[in-house]
């Protein structure tokens, strides 16, 4: 599970409201995707590119439970999401739908644009563009098993149809 | 002896996992009593999960559906979601499907759902407010839901205990809103991440449910996995009206030598009625700091801010009174059935004689639907549980969070006021 892409980085407090403002909710994932971040950063959602990686501060995610938040960076490319902590509802769904998060607290020594490589399963990360490297905290194995699956559906059609 | 030394948190995730123990930082599968979703987290999101697993509801009785979120908008994406809500709650025998009748977190308890000792997951954040109830209830997205609904269970992991005591009974013009707006700029929007935070103390024991629930209900605003009450006569007493009987409200307490991470202790005397500036809860400050903002509106609302009690403090100040003019007043009752209460008793009577239009019973501008929403430039303030920005309308607007009695005293001055010279 390597992720090769460019990063995108953000500061602390990125909440769910943000991430999937609410007048979008009730209209296509499409659509809310293309909204992402806009009060933050306009031309956030139409430059991602797939491969991306989402590096943020603390308190990533705070907020709704509403999974389009890790989504709609899911839906735009993005392929890891990094911060000093997070909320823990967007943690989870993050892992569910199969988008790695990581905690890390060298989140600073990331630069936007830089080129990152992620290694999902040792959680190391190298910073192409400075030479870097550093370890994020490690996912306990049951979540590294849902994450290879591609997250919580196909692991539990898996399981489901296991006799 | 298998509930020994362990923290309420802990003993509910005990049951739920089908150990004798658990304790904090264990990874743990547990079994969901009840999961709660609601229209927007609910069926349109779950349905094509649920048809990817080839699986349906694993016990549609332990499942409640509650819609509020697009409740009374008239779009036709809203009707759409309605429409097939309503057709998926017809498909399935649910354990309760209530169509506009108010806001979940506070339509679940008052239905009867919970009860003490009860492990319940909802598809939203503020699903911390079934704590108030003795329950460990959590919120969660669609895709665990939908493993939830599939599989009747979830993994945890046992959350560290912040216990908050509450010392005293809180001053006139002083609500559960206030404190729990001082622990958010005390320990921060994410200071109690990944925990259970227990509200203990003489103050706890001296308020009625509504205000207990606020304190769970913004649990989720420390970062937390739940608030939680342990259950006493005040919460049996409450959950028999709405028709549930407890008698094993004992076993669900934290024993005296349980490990817990932290405690806080507020001295109730010393709380003055608090105000979240724009844009994070944790802006809070004594509502001296932010007296004299001017204001366009002010909203009572929302599951944290428009149960009976919140409608009886903005009622209190708002008495023989008018509303400032050119400010807007806006209350949306949490329930159908408190907005009757509150019709039956006269209190929304001298609400609307103040100069307030009172709003269908949902989710509304809390989260930016409905009537109420600010435009850009605007100033409100709101008895809900989130300012960030653009939330409750356009990101160029401001919202200040307070109690519904500081909501209430700012509609009548058109800025922002201290509720206890209205008192």
């Amino acid at each position: 599970m390597n992720v090769d892409g460019r990063a995108w980085v953000f500061g602390d407090d990125i909440n769910t409201d943000l991430l999937a403002p609410a007048p979008y909710l009730k209209g296509s994932m499409e659509e809310l995707a293309s909204h992402c971040l806009e009060d933050l950063d306009k031309d956030f959602a139409a430059s991602v590119s797939e491969g991306d990686v989402f590096v943020a501060g603390e308190n990533l995610g705070i907020g709704s439970s509403r999974e389009q938040a890790p989504q709609a960076l899911h839906m735009l490319g993005i392929r890891a999401v990094i911060a000093k902590s997070f909320g823990r509802i967007f943690y989870r769904n993050a892992l569910n739908l199969g988008l790695p998060a990581f905690v890390c607290t060298d989140v600073a020594r990331i630069g936007k644009g830089d080129r990152l490589r992620v290694d999902a399963s040792s959680g190391t990360i190298e910073n192409l563009t400075t030479g870097e490297s550093f370890t994020c905290e490690a996912l306990p194995d049951h979540l590294l098993e849902m994450l290879s699956d591609g997250g919580l559906i196909p692991h539990l059609k898996k399981k489901l149809q296991k006799p | 002896m298998p509930l020994m030394s362990m923290t309420l948190a802990e003993k509910i995730l005990a049951r739920a996992s089908r150990h004798d123990r658990v304790a904090a930082g264990d990874i743990v599968t547990c079994h969901v009593d009840l999961a709660m979703v609601h229209d927007s987290s609910g069926p349109r999101r779950l349905a094509p999960k649920l048809s990817e697993l080839g699986v349906d509801l694993w016990d549609p009785q332990r499942v409640v559906l509650i819609t509020d979120h697009f409740v009374g908008e008239n779009d036709q994406q809203s009707l759409d979601i309605q429409s097939f809500t309503r057709s998926w709650a017809a498909q399935r025998p649910l354990g309760g499907y209530h169509e506009a009748q108010g806001i979940c977190h506070v339509v679940l308890p008052e239905r009867g759902h919970l009860k003490p000792g009860m492990f319940v997951v909802g598809g939203d954040s503020h699903s911390t407010t079934g704590g108030a109830f003795g329950c460990l209830m959590t919120g969660i997205g669609a895709t665990d839901m939908a493993g939830v609904v599939a599989t009747g269970s979830i993994w945890m992991r046992v959350p560290e205990t912040l216990r908050v005591r509450l010392d005293g009974v809180l001053g006139e013009g002083v609500a559960a809103k206030d404190v729990i707006l001082s622990l958010c700029r005390n320990i921060g929007i994410n200071g109690a991440n990944y925990m259970a935070v227990e509200y203990t103390g003489s103050g706890v024991s001296a308020m009625p449910m509504d205000e207990r629930m606020v304190l769970a209900n913004m649990a989720v605003e420390l970062g937390a996995k739940c608030g939680i009450v342990a259950p006493d006569a005040t919460t049996c007493d409450w959950l028999a009206k709405a028709g549930v009987q407890v008698d094993d409200a004992g076993d669900w307490q934290s024993d005296a030598d349980a490990r817990v991470a932290r405690e806080l202790i507020v001295v109730a005397a010393d709380l003055a009625p608090q105000v979240a500036a724009p844009h994070s809860p944790e802006n809070s400050a004594p509502v001296d700091v932010h007296a004299g903002v001017a204001i366009d509106q002010a909203y009572i609302g929302a599951c944290t801010g428009a149960k009976l009690d919140d409608l009886r403090m903005a009622a209190r100040i708002v008495e023989g009174r008018k509303v400032a003019e050119g400010t807007r007043f806006f209350v949306a009752p949490a329930s159908v059935r408190i907005a009757e209460q509150a019709s039956e008793e006269g209190t929304l009577d001298i609400l609307r004689a103040a100069g307030a239009s009172i709003l269908p019973s949902a989710c509304g501008a809390c989260i930016g639907l409905g009537r109420a929403r600010l435009a850009a430039g605007e100033v409100g303030i709101s008895s809900s549980s989130r300012n960030f920005q653009g939330r409750m309308g356009d990101p160029a607007s401001q919202t200040y969070l307070s109690s519904p009695y500081t909501v209430a005293a700012s509609a009548l001055a058109g800025r922002i006021a201290d509720p206890r010279s209205y008192l």
